[in-house]
């Protein structure tokens, strides 16, 4: 078993682990942060996309044991108990979402982007989601959902 | 949103949706986010590596030994512990919920081994014993519909096609094939199955969609009465597209599993099992003989139909090929229509729902030779159908093969959509560059799209002798109750997958009982045993907007009714429903005399337009028809093969919009889906029945720098016969869109054998030959 | 979709790195994992142990190299901007994997996978780069041309760690231009080509359509033409081996002449 030491949504978390157990299982089995969600456990859809220490990266894609002494946040970490974040009031505005599944893993992907020097243009936000399966809206209200916040 | 006038309904207004905040915070409950049972183990399903073949032997005892497991439940206890699933014709060989003796096609389960959890349960699987004979597979729908593979053939005919045929000055004869695909929903199946010894009953929580007939193909397959089933949903589902109503097959499984081994089991699928063993659309090769004047008056059409469903007549099946049978003829006034339907057995994957039903395959034959025909006449594609159009004073219009189409200007549409796409400057420039070199097309399709199914439909798979019991089922419930201090609690049985029920059923009571949308809560979780359900409840052909609201408008209104009486009785006619509420909850002295006291509905509401069908074979398969004209121009690079759709313009007319958001959010959902089927999605088998396209990276579905901006535009000619007027259009897109960029590719190649996907490999070999 | 069992090692320096792989016969190296992981969960690869080097310090390292080149770390990430620096870099990133897949795979490891139809192996043998290799035994340098021996089959030593690629610079006078075809964007290629132009020199090295990347040669008035002569691509669900070979043919014309006018 691996020790491991991790700072999740501003909590820290510290449990043992086989080392095999999958990033995405261990946010949602062991510690119960069920809003990461898991499409295809092949690094394809995108909807298990988590921030590890402020990078987007594919939950699936990393074993728990990775990510002692890190920094995780997780769709559940956006708003906290707070209020909405911009991107997120942004979905709801441009009915960005349906059925939601997918919506977790595309806010931290574009909170990723948001957060880099210089805004993201339209052209590299539709580039971004290309990494990002969503089946219900055909992504356009994705798009001007993201926009909208980089002011693209 | 913010303010209205006191007298504007909420229904029609661009509500946002009350989902939104649970799913954007990450607190949406979807399957596997719940633990509704203590101790759940966790299941791994074995399934078959070949297309066909015996099984010569099945040992478990080998996994039975790794520490952590629970024990295995195999296809011969499948066997021992149900009965086969009924569907809608006899199938040639029965259909367990896992296979015994001989497997059908890769994927099926042969075995489920349960475990600790699913690392271990997976650890197992590899530990059963198991020895295959393979067999030779059946693949080809076309070879295997003069053998035993198929499973029904029926034929049916309105008007006198023959001679029509006979006088035409044209006869377009032509085949269109349709790929097997799927919607491949982002979350994949999952169940939570709990058998209870004392009760003889199952308790099954799963992202099912309905429609609920397959509540009682799983209770038969158990071998229980329905009762003895109880079946959840859960609030949330993620995305589903007619996908989902096949879980019902591993609930059976599932618990056959937890019956077995005396614990509660929990299977989340994952995408490889997804994609090889869940669903997918049917195949369909379509024979079109189709005979016009040279003026281009569409004189009669056949079909000689195959479709492939893949190793088992799975329920719902056969009814892709009956979902759109009121509306054989299309858009169209032709009279005289016949069609001949087999049903073929392949060592595939089942098929079943997937969006669109039925009307992809339907359409891209009709349409696709409304656009050859018009070529061969001289005429112009628009042209043709416009002479041949509905007329807007012909509704209510009544189909040869027995639809009612209820309200609608498809002419007005079409031209609608022409004047969106610039249509002749568009044709003229995608000849101008033609003349370059450059390989560009304009195509387009017309398209009714039905919605709410009448369930019995089905039963035309079966000659009229053989039907029994007449069957028109097509009713949804609803329950509202009103607390003690006056909160609103609705609950539907629409199982929602992302529609916005919730916002929508919000809009329509609080218009009833004059409140605000905010103030009512919706639940959306299903459980058969206290729900408001029928046998056809659920989210499928669309029927949400006429009878999911019918039923919650009528629940609502009986609601308003009781409290404008209690309101009258009291003699206060400003009395809040907080107050309202509590006088009925806490003093049921004070209501007027003899009203029945609570303060709570359920009502349920049929489309009132729907009967079984009739010795003809005449049926009024939906309860609803829209409309939709899409105009479609594409550039084919000569040298890649590879599509670009450079314009994308969608008209629909789905009568009222009840919520003009949400609308636009179907309809590019639809779109997104028929794009997906026209230019990327397919199912692929090798020549022995091994599945090619068997994970995300083989299997392409769309992403955002693949899809069209789609243009968008509607008309609103309300349904006579609905509540609110309103009728579905989730699906009319995936429907037309296939059809639509077939004809535009067609025209850029300047041939007709074409046949989606377009894929870029496929294009190409079009090109050199 | 779970992985089999294996041992997690974690070494915090490449000596503890180098002697994890010494120890056992079928380690695998755990970088960014973006192509491992998912084998993992498919149960495509079954290793006893996994050597996880993203906490060794020496591998994040991104410096000039002796001659005119970029030594990128093998812990460097594709999404790590001093990597812009490098014009071929600059240019195929960009089609490597997704936004967010970027963000954990590393450049080295994709070229220790050695997946024909990836986008960095070929770019390093564009270059005529070097992989940089370590084991307990000592360090060694493999020139790309000699470091890809078939599918997911590298000349590295069960043993050995690529710890550094060496990215020579394009000089001033090249021209340089890579062209890829893949049905949606972020797929694996299913054909791709880079060409670089130095003076009368023409270098031209196909991927994904042959089992690793491969240098032709080409004949510089009909690129395309002679380009196709020298493949034998295998169809696939995704085309036929013909339609791989028109493939070939149209990216290596187009690549010729944008690396010419760039040189020009």
């Amino acid at each position: 078993m691996i020790a491991v030491d991790v700072i999740v949504n501003q909590r820290r978390y510290r449990e043992e682990v086989e080392p095999r157990l999958l990033l995405s299982d261990f946010l949602r089995h062991r510690l119960g942060l069920t809003g990461t969600h898991v499409g295809c456990e092949h690094g394809v859809c995108g909807a298990c996309t988590v921030r590890l220490d402020g990078a987007a990266v594919r939950s699936c894609l990393l074993l728990a044991a990775q990510v002692d002494g890190s920094e995780i946040v997780t769709v559940e970490g956006l708003a906290g108990g707070g209020a909405l974040t911009p991107l997120q009031e942004a979905f709801h505005r441009h009915h960005a979402l349906q059925c939601g599944f997918c919506t977790p893993g595309i806010l931290i992907a574009a909170e990723d982007l948001l957060a880099r020097d210089l805004p993201p243009t339209r052209e590299q936000i539709v580039d971004m989601l290309s990494g990002q399966l969503c089946r219900c809206t055909g992504y356009t209200a994705i798009v001007d959902a993201i926009a909208e916040v980089a002011g693209a | 949103m913010g303010a209205k006038a006191a007298s504007e309904p909420w229904v029609g207004r661009p509500l946002l949706r009350l989902e939104d905040e649970a799913l954007l915070r990450g607190e949406g409950r979807f399957v596997d986010d719940l633990d509704p049972v203590a101790n759940a183990r966790h299941a791994a399903v074995l399934r078959s590596p070949f297309a066909h073949a015996n099984i010569r032997r099945l040992d478990p005892t080998p996994a039975l030994d790794l520490p952590g497991v629970v024990g295995v439940l195999t296809g011969a206890d499948v066997v021992e512990l149900s009965r086969p699933f009924p569907a809608g014709i006899d199938s040639p060989t029965p259909h367990y919920a896992a296979a015994h003796e001989v497997t059908r096609y890769v994927g099926e389960p042969v075995a489920v081994v349960v475990a600790r959890d699913r690392y271990v349960a997976e650890d197992a699987l590899e530990l059963v014993d198991v020895q295959y004979e393979p067999l030779e597979p059946v693949l080809d729908a076309e070879v295997a519909v003069s053998s035993e593979a198929c499973a029904s053939d029926r034929s049916f005919h309105y008007g006198d096609v023959d001679s029509a045929l006979a006088r035409a000055d044209l006869v377009v004869r032509e085949r269109f094939r349709s790929a097997r695909w799927s919607c491949t929903p982002v979350e994949c199946y999952g169940v939570v199955a709990d058998w209870s010894e004392a009760e003889r009953s199952l308790t099954a929580w799963a992202n099912f969609q309905g429609p609920f007939t397959l509540h009682s193909v799983a209770a038969g397959a158990l071998g229980l009465p329905g009762s003895k089933l109880r079946l959840l949903t859960p609030p949330d589902s993620g995305g589903s597209f007619g996908i989902k109503s096949a879980v019902f097959a591993y609930v059976v499984l599932m618990g056959l599993a937890s019956r077995k081994l005396g614990v509660p089991v929990r299977w989340i699928e994952d995408r490889l099992e997804h994609l090889a063993a869940s669903s997918s659309s049917s195949g369909r090769l379509t024979h079109v003989e189709a005979g016009f004047t040279s003026a281009g008056e569409l004189l009669a059409l056949r079909y000689d139909a195959i479709e492939d469903v893949g190793a088992y007549v799975r329920a719902p099946e056969p009814a892709t090929l009956y979902r759109m049978h009121g509306s054989l003829a299309g858009a169209y006034r032709v009279q005289n229509v016949a069609a001949r339907n087999r049903v073929v057995l392949t060592n595939t994957m089942p098929s079943g729902l997937n969006r669109g039903f039925g009307g992809p395959q339907l359409y891209l034959a009709l349409e696709r030779t409304m656009t050859i025909a018009a070529n061969r006449l001289g005429l112009d594609p628009a042209d043709l159908r416009r002479r041949n159009l509905i007329r807007a004073a012909d509704f209510p219009y009544r189909t040869p093969s027995g639809a009612l189409y209820d309200s609608g200007d498809y002419g007005s549409c079409l031209d609608d959509a022409l004047t969106l796409a610039q249509y002749d400057e568009r044709r003229a420039e995608a000849e101008a560059a033609r003349a370059e070199g450059r390989l560009v097309g304009v195509g387009m399709a017309c398209v009714v799209e039905p919605s709410i199914s009448n369930m019995g439909y089905i039963t035309l798979a079966e000659p009229g002798e053989e039907r029994g019991l007449p069957k028109s089922g097509n009713a949804e419930g609803c329950t509202i109750a009103i607390s003690a201090l006056g909160g609103i609690t609705v609950h539907t049985a629409t199982t929602p997958q992302g529609q916005g029920h919730r916002t929508v059923i919000a809009q329509v009571v609080a218009d009833r009982l004059a409140v605000e949308p905010s103030d009512v809560d919706v639940l959306t979780e299903v459980d058969t045993a206290t729900s408001p359900w029928t046998i056809a409840s659920g989210n499928y052909s669309s029927r949400f907007s006429g009878v999911g609201v019918g039923a919650a408008a009528a629940a609502a209104e009986r609601l308003s009714e009781k409290i404008t009486a209690i309101r009258a009785h009291l003699g206060d006619g400003s009395a809040s429903l907080r107050r309202i509420a509590g006088t009925v909850h806490w003093n049921p002295e004070a209501l007027p005399p003899g009203m029945e006291p609570g303060l709570a509905v359920t009502a349920y509401y049929a489309a009132p337009n729907l009967l079984p069908p009739d010795a003809d074979d005449k049926v009024a398969s939906s309860g609803a028809h829209g409309f939709v004209a899409d105009v479609a121009v594409v550039e084919v690079d000569r040298d890649t093969g590879e599509v670009t759709v450079l314009d994308y313009v969608t008209v629909h007319d789905a009568g009222r919009l009840l919520n003009p958001l949400l609308a636009e959010g179907q309809v590019r959902g639809g779109l997104a889906h028929g794009v997906g089927a026209a230019l990327f999605e397919r199912h692929v088998y090798d020549e022995d029945g091994n599945l090619l396209t068997g994970s995300f990276m083989d299997y392409l579905a769309p992403t955002a720098p693949d899809l069209p901006e789609p243009r968008i535009a509607h008309r609103e000619s309300p349904s006579p016969f609905l509540p609110l007027g309103a009728k579905g259009l989730g699906e009319g897109t995936t429907m037309s869109v296939p059809a639509a960029i077939a004809n535009a590719i067609a025209d850029a190649l300047g041939r007709d054998d074409v046949e989606p996907p377009f894929t870029p490999g496929r294009v190409w070999e079009l090109l050199r030959q | 979709m779970k992985p089999t069992q294996f041992d997690y090692v974690r070494p915090d320096s490449l000596d503890e790195a180098l002697s994890a792989l010494a120890e056992t016969d079928d380690a695998k190296v755990l970088a960014g994992g973006q192509s491992l992981v998912p084998a993992l969960n498919m149960r495509l690869l079954r290793p006893s142990t996994l050597v996880d080097i993203n906490r060794v310090p020496e591998l994040d390292n991104v410096t000039r190299g002796s001659t005119s080149s970029l030594v990128v770390g093998a812990r460097v990430r594709q999404s790590d901007p001093r990597l812009n620096a490098h014009l071929v870099l600059a240019a195929v990133l960009p089609h490597v994997g997704h936004t967010v897949t970027r963000n954990r795979g590393t450049v080295c490891g994709s070229i220790a996978h050695a997946d024909t139809a990836a986008e960095l192996p070929l770019a390093l043998l564009a270059c005529d780069g070097t992989a940089v290799v370590a084991s307990a035994r000592g360090r060694r340098e493999i020139s790309a041309e000699e470091l890809f021996l078939g599918p997911y089959t590298t000349a590295l030593a069960r043993d050995e760690l690529l710890v550094e690629s060496v990215w020579p610079e394009l000089r001033e006078g090249d021209g340089f231009a890579f062209e890829e075809f893949a049905q949606r964007g972020g797929d694996y290629a299913l054909c791709m080509v880079a060409a670089r132009v130095r003076g009368t020199e023409l270098r031209v090295v196909v991927g994904a359509v042959a089992p690793v990347p491969t240098v032709l040669t080409v004949d510089a008035d009909s690129p395309g033409e002679s380009a196709v002569a020298q493949v034998e691509p295998w169809g696939s669900v995704h085309g036929s081996p013909e339609y791989f070979r028109q493939l070939v043919r149209v990216l290596v014309d187009r690549t010729v002449v944008r690396a010419k006018e760039q040189a020009a």
